[in-house]
């Protein structure tokens, strides 16, 4: 499987919060939350975004709620895949659940630029920006997570073991 | 090598002797908790689910805490959702208006939480009941539909920080403090993946309140848990309010730990977390002049009897100054009820705060205190992140209730002791 897209960048600690506002969490459709994304840190990424592209942040990102309104609303946004340098823990368990793809690496997060075209490599890890020419390796996800996201989020991974 | 005290409840809930940091495994859970926010969601993937019958319909607690009483067409639909299902599958735990409480201020009074019980919730906070012993920690809808059908979540093992406590806290240090200063000093990602285990001396210098407020901000240091030793008071407070038996589990003394910190409370100081993330921490003596347009006191942070009481007593005989609002939010009907007997709801209207029925409302800027551009508000939630409360251009405060109650009656943040307390 791979994911290519256009470079979306933010900083450290990008948190829930800011990712969907709690305001909008009466909605609990994705396609919904989707219009909201972001906004409040950066309120042209829902007119921007295309089907493909790709959101590379610093340390921490996910950090706050436990939300899965979050990585709902970038996985209904378009968004194919998320880089950072690290994730916080609830946002890390609740994209390999339904089925987002993240990845975990620090060199990539800091060398790729916004706007950059970005493929990724989900087999292998390989991280390879397009535009500067550079690539990079990313950490694999263990095999049961692997399980868990071959059979595209937990309630299959469930429904396929019973 | 030895486990740590999470390692241990871990190990025992997945039928293996030892476990090792690192390790994945699956965890035999004995409460499920979802809200009137994460549950719709859950609910939505269990129907996706072949087999949707409830593992246990007694070990499943879904609270209606955030946006009611309802703030809006979509949240009554929510709230709907949640009920029917409760109904549909007979669900003991399930509190609406009239008994709902914060989710995790609830489930230790109401007992539904004991000393080694492994737990799951959909709500970030829900690392609280660390306080008496237990391994819970904060999962999302996904984890919470699979734990409520299986019974079971899977976990990577965490390693540890152990934070020696010792000491006894000065005048107007409170648990709140204690944890805004190791968030301070750790960073928000301090902690990431790993657990905060609380121990020492100074650990009896601490109410169960403290210990709880504790727990609750161990996510803010992107922890995975936070947990206390079971002492005698928290024995005392087991037996109070559970009739469930409870398991005491304690750290190998050769348990492994990626750091250690000592910290004296004496040595503590009321501590403010500055806009937009909880690590940006000062304390009181170095606020300079900030004013405030509004005060909470309240959520699963701080919104137990404790935290009333302390407010009150700075309240007490004084008013709120003139262009603050300040906005008292007891954590439960049982905390209400006693505010109400001490006369600490009295204390607080006389002095021109108003007390809301419980909620989470403004801590995650739902309703009942939204804040507009520009206005800065002292809170004793538990995350001051951009457009946290309300306007991306608003700013939160984080202190304890004697901060937030001081401030509310000079208008500025304060210490108790600029009214001469």
């Amino acid at each position: 499987m791979k994911a290519c897209g256009r470079v979306f960048k933010y900083g450290d600690n990008v948190d829930t919060d800011v990712i969907i506002p709690a305001r909008y969490l009466n909605a609990t459709k994705g396609e919904e939350l989707a219009k909201h994304c972001m906004e409040d840190i950066d309120k042209d990424f829902v007119k921007n975004v295309q089907k493909g592209d790709i959101i590379v942040a610093n340390k921490n990102f996910g950090c706050g709620s436990s939300r899965e309104h979050a990585p709902l609303a970038i996985k209904c946004a378009g968004v194919s895949c998320v880089i950072a340098e690290t994730f916080a823990r609830i946002f890390y368990r609740n994209a390999i659940n339904i089925g987002m793809p993240i990845i975990e690496c620090p060199e990539a997060a800091k060398a790729i630029n916004a706007g950059d075209e970005v493929e990724i490599d989900f087999d292998s890890g390989v991280i390879t920006d397009k535009t500067t020419g550079q690539s990079f390796q990313g950490q694999a996800f263990p095999p049961f997570m692997q399980k868990i996201i071959e059979a595209g989020g937990l309630v299959n991974y469930i429904n396929e073991k019973k | 090598m030895g486990m740590t005290m999470t390692q241990k409840i871990l190990a025992a809930h997945a039928g293996l002797e030892e476990v090792k940091a690192g390790q994945l495994i699956e965890a035999d859970l004995d409460l499920v908790l979802g809200n009137d926010i994460t549950s719709p969601v859950a609910i939505n993937e269990m129907e996706k689910m072949k087999n949707q019958t409830v593992f246990d319909k007694d070990k499943i607690a879904l609270v209606m805490d955030h946006f009611i009483p309802n703030k809006d067409i979509k949240s009554a639909e929510n709230c709907k959702c949640c009920r029917d299902f409760a109904c549909r599958h007979e669900i003991t735990n399930y509190f609406d208006v009239g008994e709902m409480g914060i989710e995790h201020a609830l489930l230790p009074e109401k007992g539904l939480v004991v000393a080694g019980d492994a737990v799951i919730g959909a709500d970030s906070h829900t690392c609280t009941y660390g306080a008496l012993g237990a391994f819970s920690t904060g999962v999302g809808s996904t984890d919470m539909a699979a734990g409520m059908v299986t019974g079971r979540a899977w976990f990577k093992v965490p390693s540890a920080i152990k934070f020696v406590l010792t000491g006894k806290p000065g005048k107007w240090v409170s648990g709140k403090d204690v944890i805004l200063h190791i968030i301070g000093m750790i960073g928000v990602d301090g902690a990431l993946y790993k657990s905060m285990e609380f121990v020492g001396d100074g650990i009896a210098n601490l109410s169960m309140d403290d210990r709880f407020t504790i727990c609750n901000m161990a996510i803010e240091a992107g922890g995975k848990n936070g947990i206390f030793p079971v002492d005698d008071l928290a024995e005392q407070y087991m037996k109070e309010h559970s009739k469930r038996d409870y398991k005491i589990y304690e750290a190998d003394p050769d348990a492994e730990y990626e750091a250690v910190y000592t910290i004296d409370l004496s040595q503590l100081k009321p501590t403010v977390a500055f806009p937009h993330l909880p690590e940006n921490t000062r304390t009181i003596d170095e606020v300079g002049e900030v004013k405030i347009q509004q005060s909470v006191i309240g959520s699963c942070t701080n919104g137990r009897i404790d935290d009333m009481r302390i407010a009150a007593q700075i309240m007490e005989g004084r008013k709120v100054a003139k262009g603050v609002r300040c906005i008292v939010i007891p954590a439960t009907q049982a905390i209400y009820l006693q505010a109400m007997r001490e006369g600490l709801l009295e204390i607080f209207i006389e002095a021109g705060a108003v007390v809301s029925t419980p909620t989470c409302g403004p801590c995650l800027g739902g309703y009942m205190g939204i804040l507009a551009a520009g206005e800065k508000c002292i809170s004793t939630t538990n995350r001051n992140f951009v457009g946290r409360m309300g306007h991306v251009k608003s700013e939160v405060y984080l202190a304890s209730p004697a901060i937030a109650a001081a401030s509310a009656v000079t208008g500025k943040i304060s210490s108790p002791s600029e009214l001469g307390l």
